[in-house]
Formats: structure tokens, sequence, C-alpha cells
């Protein structure tokens, strides 16, 4: 029985094979897929060549400084929270030539960058994620001054959304309205039901279309109570919130006493930024070969941790860590509305976990929340 | 436009393993390259022929260990227009600066059946504790692209990039996952400087800090971490005594968990 046509958008359920299926599709279009491995003791992001790749049976327990993969009692196939890594570093490379230039007589000829990348597929973008990406291509210029590299390869990214059927105790989503449930920025939105079993829903033209191919049945009354059961799961098993009230208003607290004490704790060493999926910050170097015929300029990922980064002529603005933090914390919740018109945090918690020493952002400002009631009480 | 004149470089060894300086002859592709741009005028490691000085540009690796070590780095000091000290032995005093923190008569009675032939300080230190150093490149050994990096800006007159931050960066810029975090294993990184190409942590071990600490490290907060971890002072002390255990910050944090 061919199953149900997706092509009126009616959501459909998606076995296995049809998860296999849309895998090959994709692949034959010419996308190189990325998606969910397990890889080095965490579910990572990765190229996926078929479904066997996937990391069945595995989810992922976290906490402040805390990461462990775990078995699960079953084998769906996005059993985990959220992969180590976001999708920034596919949208947009840790590493990036601008241009190259040789040297000509007393001036230089600039050689612009060239080369097709093959467009991706993205397999697995949770509701955060997505919230993300969507941050980020507001911050890389949507309108007036696009950046080209990110534009491109967002408006040719094909996105296989998962939505989540549970949540981690150091997720927020909620809190910042950006999840658990899939509404914007995807091609095709699936949520997992029961092992390797998926109700799935196009979200543009292109994806209806690959959906349209693929072997689809109708959902049952039961399919349909479990996609509500695991909604609702991903909503109540967040284990944080965020203040959002004292969040914006840390813009006014730049001598509150809070920043001390984590300073006390904070090591500088960046991580918060390199996996907070909205964090944009780049260097760029000059470089030469030995000759120094040969320029090249790199664009490369910062972060406002390092001393470097706020340098200008004469020395570094930011020395000491409190300044450093508080710089994070306060353009990633407060200023960042001033700038761009939302919070910069999506409630992903990924700082929250792959902080070697644990600080919680969420934390942070609650401690910060109590000492306001204290002063307006 | 008129050849330039091939700058003199240098290469001198104090007590050291000798892997800094190979890691010059291990550029291989990069070789030819540098030979056509530089004149290697001493580097008794490749060859034999030595040019006198004064040296355009001087690599030394090696920690100062002797009196006669401290005679001879003033030498070489005097004798090259830019020093760049190459190693955790030349930046820190290497592994054998661990002398610092026990008795070297005692060690010296141990180890030699002679003790009366053996001429040497008490402390193995840095370069940089005895004569002005104008780039110091870490790592034990040295990055080969580090390396070549800091030849590069030097011949061509501008700050090499060598960033000062930490390990967990570059980790991060290569995707390697999170020794500490993902698998709780003491992970010097986050006080650690970069530049390692994430060795250790691309095949799934921990830092064990041979670049030596970054530029703001804040050992006290991750050796509270490590304890958390349920390492005891000693395992902590330990880690922070290897390759870079007389760099300012590990040696002190060290010396706290005595």
């Amino acid at each position: 029985m061919p199953g149900v046509d997706a092509s009126n958008g009616a959501p459909a359920i998606l076995d296995k094979d049809g998860l296999g299926q849309l895998i090959a599709a994709l692949r034959t279009k010419g996308y190189r897929v990325v998606g969910p491995r397990s890889a080095d003791g965490a579910i990572v992001y990765d190229d996926i060549d078929d479904i066997e790749d996937l990391p069945a049976g595995l989810g992922d327990e976290t906490e402040g400084g805390r990461y462990r993969l775990r078995k699960r009692t079953d084998d769906v196939l996005f059993g985990y929270t959220l992969g180590a890594q976001g999708w920034k570093r596919f949208l947009y490379p840790p590493r990036q030539r601008l241009f190259a230039a040789r040297r000509q007589g007393a001036g230089f000829q600039v050689e612009a960058e060239e080369g097709e990348e093959a467009p991706m597929a993205f397999l697995g973008p949770r509701a955060c994620e997505l919230a993300a990406v969507a941050l980020q291509a507001r911050v890389f210029g949507d309108k007036t001054f696009p950046d080209p590299g990110y534009q491109a390869r967002l408006a040719a990214a094909f996105v296989v959304a998962v939505e989540c059927g549970a949540a981690a105790s150091t997720c927020f989503c909620a809190s910042m309205g950006t999840g658990p449930e899939v509404t914007s920025g995807h091609d095709i939105r699936l949520l997992e039901i029961k092992g390797q079993r998926f109700l799935a829903e196009a979200g543009s033209d292109r994806g209806r279309e690959i959906l349209t191919g693929l072997s689809l049945s109708a959902p049952t009354a039961a399919d349909l109570k479990m996609v509500a059961a695991a909604r609702k799961a991903a909503r109540a098993g967040q284990g944080r919130v965020l203040d959002r009230d004292t969040a914006a208003a840390l813009q006014s607290m730049p001598d509150h006493p809070r920043w001390d004490d984590v300073a006390a704790r904070c090591l500088s060493c960046g991580n918060c930024t390199m996996v907070c999926p909205t964090c944009f910050c780049t260097t760029v170097e000059d470089v030469t070969d030995l000759s120094g015929d040969h320029a090249e300029r790199w664009r490369k990922w910062d972060s406002c941790f390092s001393v470097e980064f706020s340098y200008i002529h004469g020395g570094a603005v930011r020395t000491e860590a409190k300044s450093r933090y508080r710089q994070w914390i306060t353009h990633k919740l407060s200023t960042w509305a001033d700038q761009f018109g939302s919070s910069g945090c999506v409630g992903c918690g990924r700082c929250i976990t792959w902080c070697p020493v644990g600080i919680d952002i969420t934390a942070e400002v609650a401690a910060i929340a109590a000492t306001r009631k204290g002063t307006q009480g | 436009m008129p050849e330039r004149k091939k700058p003199k470089l240098a290469v001198f060894k104090f007590s050291s393993c000798d892997g800094c300086q190979l890691t010059l002859l291990d550029c291989e592709d990069e070789l030819l390259a540098l030979v056509g741009e530089v004149r290697i005028s001493y580097f008794l490691e490749a060859t034999r022929k030595v040019e006198k000085g004064p040296y355009d540009v001087s690599l030394v690796e090696g920690s100062i260990t002797t009196p006669h070590d401290i005679k001879a780095i003033r030498e070489v000091r005097r004798m090259s227009k830019t020093l760049v000290s190459i190693g955790a032995c030349a930046t820190a005093g290497g592994i054998q600066a661990l002398r610092n923190f026990g008795s070297v008569k005692e060690f010296i009675r141990k180890v030699y059946a002679h003790p009366e032939y053996i001429d040497t300080l008490t402390t193995s230190t840095a370069v940089s504790d005895h004569v002005s150093v104008d780039f110091e490149l870490r790592g034990c050994p040295i990055n080969k692209y580090q390396l070549l990096e800091v030849l590069n800006a030097t011949l061509n007159g501008r700050r090499p990039n060598i960033p000062r931050h930490s390990q967990c960066m570059e980790c991060k810029a290569n995707g390697v996952v999170c020794r500490m975090v993902a698998a709780g294993e003491p992970c010097l990184g986050p006080v650690t400087q970069a530049g390692c190409g994430t060795l250790c942590p691309g095949v799934n071990r921990a830092c064990y800090g041979c670049f030596g600490p970054m530029e703001t490290p804040n050992t006290a907060s991750l050796a509270a971490a490590l304890a958390a971890q349920g390492r005891s002072r000693d395992e902590i002390q330990r880690l922070f005594r290897s390759f870079n255990a007389n760099s300012d910050a590990f040696r002190k944090e060290g010396d706290s968990h005595g």
C-alpha cells in the first residue's frame, strides 16, 4: 500500500524505513546530510551516510559541568537531548578564509574565495537550535548587510527538525519561549513517538515535495496521543528556568557583587561561548607565507573571555574575569535585545553542561534576582 | 625589486631533549621554503657548518641548569638581534624543573658515583629568568605550525598570531568533545594555553598542560573542580607539576596542594 498522500501537508507517520528513504532522498538530491552520531563519549553532529549512523538507543544526562552518554532501555534514534555542539560550526565554520592576496610590483592582487560548497541537510535540529539559527541569521544581517557565506549556507540548507520528546536537567527553552515545539525554520519536522516511528509534517514546499516521495501511513489515534504526551513531557521535564525580568535588567547592574563571586569560579576558558549556539564573535588574522609575497586573511571564532578580544590601542579593556563574565551574560541576556530585538539566549543549557566548573547561567541570574527582591522589598 | 639579504638563523640548545629543535627539521614540506628565506648559520643538530654571530634570529631550546649555561645564554643574547625561546624547557624550566621542588644535593648523591664532578645549579629555570627574550614559544614540544608562524612573522616584521587563550577554545574549534565534562577526566585544558593542535584531547585523553599556563589561569577554581571529581591533593599537585611545573601559575597551584 502506498500509504498516505503527504502533498496536502497533513501529519503522517514515517517509520524507520521511511527515515532511511528520507536520508537517501536528500543524498540523491546532492545534500551533505549532517546529523547525530555517537563519538568520543558524546552525541556529535557529523556527516551521516545512512540510518545506521544514528545513535540508536543512546541518551544523555547533563548537569552543570557534567555530560554522560547512557544506554536507554529502548532503541529510539533521537533519544538524546542535544549534541555537544550545535549547528553553528556548519553554518558558521570556526575558521574561514576570507581572501588571499599576492604581491604584484608595489601593490597586491586580491584573489577572491571560490568553490561551491555542497548544500547541507540538517537531520535533528531541536526547537532551541532552530531558534539559535534564526538569531544568528539576524546577527549576520538577513536584511541590510548580509554575511554572504552564512546566508548562502543557510538558504541552501534543508532542515529536518526533530522535536524533543523529553528534556534534560539543563534545559530551559520553555522559559525562553524558544521550544520545545518546533514552529519555524524547518522544511520537515519529525517527532519520534515510539522506537523509530515518527510523526512527520512538512514545513515548506521543498519539505512537502520530499515527504511526498516517501512511504508514509496515516497516524492512528494512539499515535497522536503519544505525540501529545511527548510534547508535554519535553516541556514539563525541563530542569531549569531563567528569570527573564532580571536577565533583561542585567545591564543596569554593572557593580553587582555577584560578579566578584562568579569571577572566583570562572576559568575564562571560553567554553560557554564556543558551545553557545548564538555566540558569534570572531577575530581576523592576517597571515603571510615565508617570502612575504602571499598573504591570507582568516576569520576565526573568538571569545569575549580572551584578553585579546577586548584589546584596543594601548591594552585590553576587560582585564578581569569579572568584567569578561559580566560582558558575556549581560550581552547575551540584556543588551542583545537593544541590538537585535530579543534575548540572545535560547535556553539550550549547553553553557551550563560544558562549563568545566559548572557555572550555571540560570543560577547566576537567580542569585542576582534574589538580591533585587531584597532591595525592592 | 632587489633581493633582500637573507637573515641569519641560529639554533641553540641548553638543558633539553632536543625535541623542539627537531620540530624545525620536522617542517619537511616547508623546510626548503625556509632555507630559501634564511641562512642557517648555527644549528649543530642539523649541520657542522658554523658561522659566527651576530645572528638575526636565534631560537633557544632548553633550560638554564648550570653556571656555564648562565654565561652561555648571556653570550647568545649578546649575539642575537631577536631571541625566541622555544619549548617548555626554555620558557618554564621544563620537566627537569622538578628538581626545584627537591634537594639537588640529594639527587646528585644518589645518581652519580662521583658527585664531586657535578657542577650544577639547584634550579632549572626559563631563559627569560636570565636574559631578555623577544618571544616565548610554548609547548612540549612546540607545534611546527606555530614555529613557522613565529619565524614567518619575525621575517616579515609583524606580530606572530599565537593565541594566549585556553586550550578549550582550540578543542571546541576542532570539534573535540571535552574530556573533563564528558568523561570526568582530570584535564588542565582550561588553564593551559592553546596551540598543540588538540593532540591529546583529539585522541580521548585529557590535557597535560604541555603549553603552560594560559593568559589568565584560574588554577584554584580548576583545582576545586578536580577535587570535586574526587582527585586527591597529591593527584592535583602531580597534574600541575609536569612539563611546566616551574611556570608561575602552575608552581603556585602545585605548592598549595602539598
